[in-house]
């Protein structure tokens, strides 16, 4: 039923890190049932760098929150499985889900400053995430326990270890800085920390370097590579950035309205993308190699999920559609060479 | 070891020693103290209040006479500077010849109490409340909020009046009577900051990382609306003292002959032609003290906590 994960079984051999299948995250609002996301599936395999791409509004932070059961009210996942670690996230108890936020999921989100907790000092929400999971043990004896002195420099020490790991100059001073006192880049840093402080297997970055300028931008996901590649972290990277996702990423989702429309190796589909949404995006960036005199918008607006059109949701705006994307919804995913998926008529049988 | 813009504090730890903290408390102090002195009315104030609480503390020291006992044939003197005045009586005697300025004195620390008590017991009630329906909502925010909607529509001083007539008189009764209807306000502001802060990213970084939702609501909102509560509570203050007047003047409060300004002002007010100062002396006590209280509270608001100035 799910291609893509056999096909990612078959090529590691083992169990994927995170394997969601046909996820289906609703809304209900006032004028219907949305399905903010539709049928999303996808295998990670350790150490993987996973880009989701799309417009706002597509679906791409409502499925990072699926994976930690952190949709918000009144959304709920109606369907579909997350595994990590052969562990079915969807069905967990509350309190064994908690274990894994943080501990072994961590997420950061788009605009630092307001992530972190105004009145309490960096290194204190830096070690609040330790606490929380007790990374550092209590020392044994009640006394010893009460005075907390070992378990405080243990966890000083990590909490420094880990500022110094995301690149915060002066830790031990920086560390007793309240948030507003840190520079936009140094505070995305920060959150960072707070999320690496457990060493997760899976980092999920929802849209990191948004609120930041374009070379605090390079340093942020040279900082996100690094630790993929020290600590073998997987990272889903969640963004509208397509130039971004194609530098950074080995394979690369694009979602439209819900909808995962194509997915593939990013240099697959960055170099012959099969999908016209997709090549719509590539046809809107400018390209410094290559000639171009114009910039080809996608003609249209990104269509209200209460009322999505009959058929394909591209289809209004798509200039290859037929007849039939118009009005049949049940496009399958089609695998095409080298385990690429596609989610189109052109490429039906 | 990187060495610390503080020598003196040991490295191991994410805030500074309770020395350097004290030493930022008192630069903070004096930060606050510079904004005061650009606001002398309220500055004033809080010398005022501050004089108050001295004299509630130290009142058995202040003074020579005795609060309750009399002295029948020194009855109704007036102020020392008045004919007739005594230097032994500064503001004059009541009816039964007890020195007033004494019974002022004893009187601010009945005052003082029951406006500490029943703000300090509303505040941790309304807090308590108001975060967890804030946060919750559903069932629980709909009765608490209808419950304090209830409370509202009565005015304070008529309540305060029934629940008085129905508890009988007394210092416990009273401070019942206050916080009964006291905690409503501090509910209804916590519970609209809880609102508001629980829909920041803070939180949802904290569910991120798998902070359970009472350590999220003690340990991360409340930290962030603790000093608009704070402001709040100084303002209240001056509200329950003159409840407490009110309420003694009618003589469902602290009973006499235990020293109180509104029981004074109610006993005074029989030779209010006569002798003016038994019942217009007390009344400008509880004048100033709550006008101070209030200019205070104002000025504390406007440094700690601008976005309340709109009421």
């Amino acid at each position: 039923m799910n291609i893509s994960s056999q096909y990612e079984g078959k090529r590691s051999g083992a169990l994927p890190l995170l394997d969601v299948e046909d996820l289906v995250t609703t809304f209900p609002t006032r004028r219907g049932l949305v399905r903010a996301v539709d049928g999303m599936s996808f295998a990670l395999r350790e150490g993987e760098k996973l880009g989701i791409v799309g417009e706002s509004g597509s679906g791409k932070t409502v499925t990072l929150l699926s994976i930690l059961r952190l949709v918000p009210h009144p959304g709920r996942i109606a369907g579909g499985d997350v595994l990590f670690r052969g562990q079915d996230l969807v069905h967990k108890p509350r309190g064994e889900m908690r274990k894994i936020r943080g501990k072994e999921i961590a997420m950061i989100f788009q605009d630092p400053l307001t992530t972190l907790n105004p009145v309490f000092t960096v290194g204190e929400q830096i070690r609040e995430s330790m606490r929380i999971h007790n990374i550092v043990p209590s020392p044994d004896g009640w006394l010893s326990r009460l005075w907390r002195r070992g378990k405080r420099s243990a966890e000083h020490e990590r909490v420094m270890r880990v500022m110094r790991d995301v690149g915060i100059p002066s830790p031990v001073t920086r560390a007793r800085n309240y948030p507003h006192q840190f520079s936009g880049g140094m505070q995305q840093r920060a959150i960072t920390a707070i999320a690496l402080s457990c060493e997760p297997r899976l980092l999920l970055a929802d849209e990191p370097t948004t609120a930041l300028d374009v070379t605090i931008q390079a340093q942020i996901m040279d900082l996100l590579n690094k630790i993929n590649r020290e600590h073998g972290t997987s990272i889903i990277l969640v963004t509208h950035n397509l130039g971004l996702v194609a530098e950074f990423c080995d394979t690369i989702i694009v979602m439209y309205a819900g909808w995962m429309m194509e997915k593939g190796s990013v240099d697959e589909v960055i170099e012959a993308p099969k999908h016209p949404y997709t090549q719509g995006l590539l046809r809107c960036l400018p390209r410094i190699s290559e000639k171009q005199e114009k910039i080809y918008p996608i003609s249209g607006l990104v269509p209200d999920l209460a009322q999505l059109p009959r058929g394909c949701p591209f289809s209004p705006r798509c200039d290859q559609a037929r007849p039939a994307c118009r009005e049949d919804r049940g496009i399958p995913l089609t695998e095409l060479d080298g385990g690429r998926l596609v989610r189109c008529h052109l490429y039906g049988r | 070891m990187e060495t610390s813009a503080y020598a003196k504090t040991p490295v191991d730890r994410l805030t500074y020693s309770w020395r350097v903290r004290l030493r930022l408390m008192r630069r903070n102090f004096t930060y606050f103290l510079t904004k005061l002195r650009r606001r002398p009315l309220a500055l004033m104030g809080g010398i005022v209040v501050l004089a108050y609480l001295l004299a509630a503390i130290f009142a058995p020291y202040l003074t020579a006479h005795d609060p309750t006992a009399g002295n029948l044939r020194q009855r109704l003197l007036p102020p020392a500077w008045e004919e007739g005045g005594e230097a032994a009586y500064p503001l004059g005697t009541d009816d039964q010849g007890r020195d007033i300025l004494t019974r002022i004195i004893f009187g601010a620390r009945i005052s003082l109490a029951v406006g500490l008590l029943s703000v300090g017991i509303s505040v941790a009630a309304g807090t308590a409340l108001g975060a967890l329906a804030g946060y919750w909502r559903g069932l629980l925010d709909d009765v608490l909020s209808r419950f304090a909607d209830l409370l509202l529509a009565f005015p304070f001083l008529i309540f305060a009046i029934g629940v008085m007539a129905f508890l009988g008189p007394g210092f416990l009764n009273l401070i019942a009577a206050l916080t009964f209807k006291g905690w409503v306000e501090f509910f209804r502001l916590v519970r609209g900051e809880m609102m508001a802060e629980k829909t920041k990213e803070y939180v949802d970084a904290a569910k991120v990382v798998g902070q359970s939702h009472p350590s999220i609501i003690v340990a991360e909102i409340l930290p962030n609306i603790i000093q608009s509560v704070f402001v709040l509570g100084t303002l209240r203050m001056g509200y329950m003292i003159i409840m407490e007047a009110s309420l003694s003047f009618l003589g469902l409060g602290i009973q006499p002959p235990t020293p109180v300004w509104g029981s004074m002002v109610a006993a005074g007010r029989d030779y209010l032609l006569t002798a003016w100062w038994a019942s217009t002396l007390p009344g400008i006590a509880i004048l100033i003290l709550v006008l101070s209280i209030n200019v205070f509270g104002e000025g504390l608001r406007d440094i700690l906590d601008p976005r309340l100035r709109i009421e």
